[in-house]
């Protein structure tokens, strides 16, 4: 039985198809303005690499903040009840499932059945989030893929009071004027976000064992300054970003087997 | 999906919008009458000042502040007005919307603002203090203010000397209210409006307390048109009447089984202020069949609330109902003072500890499946603690959801975000959209 998730988020729509539990083709395309054609290509896509037809699909479950747009779903789920059920599948000794994608950040605490229990959500701001990353690169004219392993050269912890992205941008001028290492500054933009994903976290209690997914998952220097925020290692997944949408194919599954 | 239950219109729906906008036309038409014009906020003892005469109209900051802030374009103009006369962003947004209308002299309900004759106000909370100075400055600096302390710690602490020093003030007030409108002071007007002002709490109270009925018979968004009466003009025969009028309805609408919400199975309760110009948040619980029974502070703040003989919480017995022949002036100051300083949304001032007690105690009693807590940053003083609320009631068991906003201000409410919040917190809860 083959079903689709789809995962409507505000930079990319990503889709994948589940055959019998297990991932079968994915597709990922960028947003843009037109959210609802974004959505119809992702599916495109992704039926083309699995080489089926829409017909083939038993049920298609759409998440993510644009979730409406995807037109052809037969039922909706929200990230944060996607995620929670991913990584209990992936990870079953998983209690608390952090996620940052580029404009939120959440911090899920579930039981052993992947039951939501309590969650957050960031601010309005987006010092908690991957577009926070984005803009510091921009000011630190670095490439984004490259400020992970630069980060990690860092020796240096440089105090960053990141409360609000606006006003981060400004310290990161300063500390570039003060000649600091940009790798010391890339550490404490990669903190400044880890300390706030990690309170917001703590808000909810952070239960062991703890996973990683989203986007800024994939950014190693982030990963480093969470785990020691956090003192202790992270779960994440072979590819992060698909987590909301490989939830959504879950809750399409057990939607089609009846559930 | 068809109605699992019955609903039906609230029939003195139409009266209750009557009273409010006779309410504020009164106050500002007062001195074509020649009557007299006093403003001063929803908390303050308005049976005082009844004793200057019936032609004596309030104007009461918090309400009026919360209809300016529903009409987006003027709010809007009113929090830019106080920016750039100086005022921080981030003070109360009824006191800025207040400011604003005085600034920009333009009254929500049509026409220039109507400055009032005096100003008769108390201080719970910091912003109390601050907001009648500033507003008298921006009145032109001369409009006679009274303000009183009430800030004599929780009831459950009450003294003889602590009561004495609020009704000592009240003593205090009633002479300066003779000395600055010239008007003799009428003992039985007060001991009148007293008697009202107890009634119209006590009924409030037992409306809200019929709401722990399945199905609730009303929603809290209807609530926040009702409630209102209290924070207008509590003290006044109309309110009281009119709240007893409420109690009959709503008690019938019990026993006949009418609910607020045709397909009630989840019910929840809020806290604080809710965003004025966002209620349609509540409109769409109701799509998951999710009905807000009310909040303390729909039920604490102008409920005047008791431990019945069973336990639970109902209304507080008026003086009437206990006996109480109140015979002269400081008797009704006396009967005024403590009767008020019992308010539930006046405790949680002092620790917020009385804020989750009560809070856990509407939980159960309403039977609720879950809280929507409120971070209003548009009010220092209801927001207080409310993070302790959260732990507490998460603590007891109660999922909670927590949303952020602000009461008057929307530039600080993210209607998307919250929409996420609420479909996330339903789902956690295992409640989907029902289907049409
Ligand atoms: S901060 Fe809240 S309690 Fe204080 S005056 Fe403003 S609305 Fe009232």
């Amino acid at each position: 039985m083959n079903v689709v998730g789809i995962d409507c988020g505000a930079k990319y729509v990503k889709a994948l198809v589940l055959e019998d539990d297990k991932i079968k083709a994915k597709s990922s395309v960028l947003s843009g303005f037109d959210q609802k054609a974004a959505a119809q290509e992702a599916l495109d896509k992704v039926l083309e690499q699995a080489s089926l037809k829409k017909e083939d699909i038993a049920y298609i479950t759409a998440t993510g903040a644009g979730k409406e747009e995807a037109v052809f779903a037969q039922g909706t789920i929200t990230e944060v009840g996607a995620n929670a059920k991913a990584v209990n599948i992936l990870f079953p000794s998983v209690r608390t499932v952090i996620d940052v994608g580029a404009e939120e950040g959440r911090s899920i605490k579930i039981n052993e059945k992947g039951k939501v229990v309590d969650f957050a959500i960031n601010e309005k701001c987006a010092a908690g989030a991957g577009t926070f990353t984005e803009t510091m690169a921009r000011a630190l004219e670095v490439k984004l893929e490259e400020m992970g392993a630069l980060s990690l050269k860092s020796q240096k912890s440089v105090p960053m009071n990141a409360q609000c992205a606006v006003f981060a941008e400004s310290e990161v001028v300063s500390l570039i004027h003060a000649k600091h290492a940009k790798q010391d500054i890339v550490r404490a933009v990669h903190d400044a976000i880890a300390d706030r994903i990690a309170s917001m976290t703590r808000k909810i209690g952070i239960e062991k064992d703890v996973a990683l997914v989203g986007g800024v998952a994939r950014n190693i220097g982030f990963v480093d300054s969470l785990k020691r925020d956090l003192k202790q290692e992270l779960f994440i997944p072979e590819e992060p970003e698909y987590s909301c949408a490989l939830g959504a194919a879950f809750a399409a599954a057990e939607k089609a087997k009846g559930g | 999906m068809s109605a699992k239950y019955k609903t039906e219109s609230l029939k003195c729906w139409d009266k209750s919008k009557e009273i409010r906008l006779d309410y504020y036309k009164n106050y500002a038409k007062a001195h074509e009458k020649g009557g007299l014009r006093w403003a001063g906020g929803a908390w303050s003892f308005d049976a005082i000042p009844s004793g200057l005469g019936d032609d004596v109209y309030p104007l009461t900051g918090e309400p009026y502040a919360a209809s300016v802030a529903w009409n987006k374009d003027l709010a809007l103009r009113c929090h830019e007005a106080v920016e750039k006369a100086g005022y921080a962003r981030d003070l109360c947004s009824y006191m800025r919307n207040y400011w604003g209308s005085i600034i920009l002299n333009e009254y929500a309900f049509g026409g220039e603002f109507p400055m009032p004759d005096f100003i008769w106000q108390d201080h719970i909370c910091c912003s109390h203090a601050k907001w009648y100075q500033v507003a008298r400055d921006l009145e032109g600096g001369d409009v006679p203010y009274y303000a009183m302390d009430v800030s004599v710690g929780p009831y459950d602490e009450l003294t003889e000397n602590r009561l004495e020093y609020v009704v000592g003030q009240m003593h205090d007030g009633i002479e300066w209210l003779e000395k600055v409108t010239g008007r003799k002071y009428d003992d039985e007007k007060l001991i009148q409006a007293v008697h009202n002002h107890c009634r119209s709490e006590s009924l409030w109270a037992e409306t809200c307390a019929l709401n722990k009925a399945v199905p609730a018979p009303l929603d809290e968004k209807t609530m926040y048109s009702l409630y209102v009466h209290g924070t207008l003009h509590k003290s006044s025969r109309i309110v009281a009447d009119f709240y007893e009028e409420l109690r009959d309805e709503v008690k019938d609408r019990v026993e006949r089984g009418i609910a607020a919400i045709a397909n009630e199975r989840c019910r929840v309760m809020t806290d604080t202020q809710p965003p004025w110009a966002f209620l349609k948040v509540f409109r769409y619980l109701e799509k998951f069949g999710c009905v807000s029974i009310g909040s303390l502070y729909t039920f604490g703040l102008i409920g005047m609330w008791d431990i019945q003989e069973d336990g639970t919480w109902g209304p507080r017995k008026t003086p009437q109902e206990l006996g109480i022949k109140i015979k002269d002036r400081d008797q009704a100051l006396h009967v005024l003072a403590e009767w008020e300083l019992k308010k539930p949304e006046w405790q949680h001032f002092y620790s917020p500890d009385h804020k989750s007690d009560m809070m856990l105690r509407i939980a159960k009693e309403w039977k609720l499946d879950g809280i929507m807590l409120h971070y209003n940053r548009g009010c220092e003083g209801l927001s207080l603690g409310i993070a302790e609320n959260r732990l507490a009631l998460k603590e007891a068991g109660f999922p909670v959801m927590i949303f952020e906003g602000n009461m008057g201000d929307e530039r600080e409410f993210d209607e998307a975000q919250t929409i996420t919040r609420i479909d996330a917190f339903m789902e956690s809860l295992n409640f989907e959209k029902i289907k049409d």
